[in-house]
């Protein structure tokens, strides 16, 4: 079957590749890109370990076909640190063990970045509600909320 | 993981192209948010050579006034709707329910078509292609028992949408689109009671629109579900309560739930129901209606006895909190 030419920028970068219709987002980005930040769990929607930014929103890449970012623009874990500088969320999960293994942390941070740029100050329940679709099986979750907390209020010292 | 089979994508940019694909290849779905859809197709339970994609359909994504109420596209997602100003304010069990499905990441995808056409669910169906193989398959897809009723030749997996009930309670229609043009039914009609074929659509109608009527005076509505998680899970019985208070007395109460049946299940009978408050003799009386309606079975983690008591206790509780507030 013929391939799909997909035009989409990436991390502010223009990207080009060629998908079967059949691959979802998180199979170009990984097989096809290279991009192997943006991990896979579940492939079904529970885990979170594959969200991405597309076009502004918070999705699972696995539940998303590659040839619906035709034309859109994504923000994936690659885009996150400038260089050597972190983003102050991957560095409060540092600091703050928030990650141990480490396979649901690029999930969590897009995730916790989409959510503290729309509520710079959410409370450890809105916080917790918002990673609901985030699964970790390491840490228990409470470093999670600590560190993004920690980097809430780095964030809005600015 | 599996691997994805392979399929053709259609990218329709109105209703009438979509349907004309629909009708001219037998067999195709259609592709909203996808967050039902393509587990689906990766676990092997579907396998539509042509997903038809409505992300490109301008006209079903908007929601507009209508006669004082609302008319919702089937392509708004879940995230618009519940945070929608009038939704918010008019229609709060409407808001409850968008707002407790899946996670943050699912409601910006997922559509209010693709929850009131989600797929049935139960542990022997929602499984891995694997799984379900070294199971010898179940009889909704590729086998002939029905583990749950292994006597019987009825499939009982359960409709567990969240917003169907609500927008139940709230007398919604839908506009249902095909070839042969637009047709208006109430949305208690596009359902029968059986797990495999619980959407009464014909092959090439898809739902382009719901309609929620006007708020009447004093009308309130609440959304209650009982899940394993307080978050990201479906529901293992919904309840939604739409009731007027006038004084001492309920004068209308309409409730309607998920979870319990093949399809949700607006509850007959409540008008009898109403007259007076929501005392024990009243509630009683609601419990016994309910009890003889519903019928959960195995299909999930949790026993139908469970569920039974569930169902019963939100019930109860909403009519009292909104009966309190009203
Ligand atoms: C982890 C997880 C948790 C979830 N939790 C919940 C939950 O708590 N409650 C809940 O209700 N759901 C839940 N869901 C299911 C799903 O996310 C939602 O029901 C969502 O609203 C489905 O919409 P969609 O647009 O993604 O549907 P799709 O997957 O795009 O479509 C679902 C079905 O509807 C059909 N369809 C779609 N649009 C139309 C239309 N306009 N006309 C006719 N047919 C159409 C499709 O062909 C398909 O068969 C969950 C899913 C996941 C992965
Ligand atoms: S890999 Fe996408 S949600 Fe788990
Ligand atoms: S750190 Fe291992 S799964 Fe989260």
């Amino acid at each position: 079957m013929a391939r799909n030419h997909i035009t989409t920028t990436i991390n502010g970068d223009e990207y080009e590749f060629l998908c079967d219709t059949e691959q979802t987002l998180l199979d170009c980005l990984r097989d096809e890109l290279f991009l192997t930040g943006t991990k896979e769990g579940c492939a079904s929607g529970d885990c979170g370990a594959c969200n991405v930014m597309l076009d502004g929103q918070l999705v699972c890449s696995c539940l998303v076909l590659g040839v619906e970012a035709d034309g859109k623009s994504m923000e994936t874990i690659e885009g996150m640190a400038h260089g050597e500088e972190l983003h102050p969320l991957q560095q409060k999960f540092l600091e703050l063990n928030g990650l141990q293994c480490g396979i649901c942390t690029p999930g969590i941070l897009i995730a916790a970045k989409a959510l503290l740029e729309r509520d710079p100050d959410p409370t450890e329940t809105e916080i917790r509600y918002w990673l609901a679709g985030n699964l970790c099986r390491c840490t228990g979750y409470d470093k999670v909320v600590r560190s993004v907390q920690a980097a809430a209020e780095e964030m809005r010292k600015g | 993981m599996e691997f994805m089979p392979e399929f053709r994508t259609a990218r329709p940019t109105t209703v009438a192209e979509a349907v004309a694909i629909r009708a001219a290849e037998p067999g195709s779905r259609f592709l909203a948010g996808g967050t039902d859809l393509i587990p689906n197709i990766r676990r092997g339970i579907v396998a539509p050579p042509t997903v038809i994609d409505l992300a490109g359909i301008a006209e079903m994504r908007a929601i507009e006034s209508l006669d004082g109420g609302l008319r919702i596209g089937a392509a708004v997602t879940l995230a618009e709707l519940a945070n929608h100003e009038r939704v918010r304010t008019a229609y709060v069990g409407l808001k409850q329910a968008a707002g407790g499905i899946a996670a943050s990441t699912h409601r910006q995808v997922g559509t209010v078509g693709g929850n009131l056409c989600l797929d049935t669910r139960c542990v022997f169906y929602n499984q891995s292609e694997w799984w379900r193989r070294a199971n010898d398959y179940c009889l909704k897809s590729k086998g002939d028992v029905c583990y749950v009723a292994p006597k019987g030749s009825h499939c009982f997996a359960a409709f567990s949408g969240d917003l169907a009930p609500a927008f139940m309670v709230l007398g919604a229609e839908v506009e249902i689109a095909s070839k042969s043009g637009v047709r208006i039914v109430p949305l208690t009609e596009i359902y029968q009671d059986d797990g495999i074929d619980y959407l009464l659509l014909k092959p090439d109608e898809m739902i382009a629109a719901v309609r929620v009527p006007a708020p009447s005076d004093g009308f309130r509505t609440g959304y209650a579900k009982s899940h394993v998680r307080s978050a990201i899970d479906f529901p293992l019985a919904g309840v939604a309560v739409g009731l007027r208070r006038e004084d001492e007395a309920i004068t209308d109460l309409r409730v309607a739930l998920t979870g319990t049946n093949s399809m949700p299940l607006a509850v007959e009978g409540t008008e009898g129901l109403t007259g007076g408050p929501p005392n024990e003799a009243m509630l009683q009386g609601l419990d016994a209606l309910i009890a003889k309606q519903i019928q959960p079975m195995n299909s999930t983690f949790s026993p139908p006895g469970y569920r039974r008591r569930v169902v019963a206790k939100l019930t109860r509780s909403l009519i009292l909190n909104l009966y309190r507030d009203g």
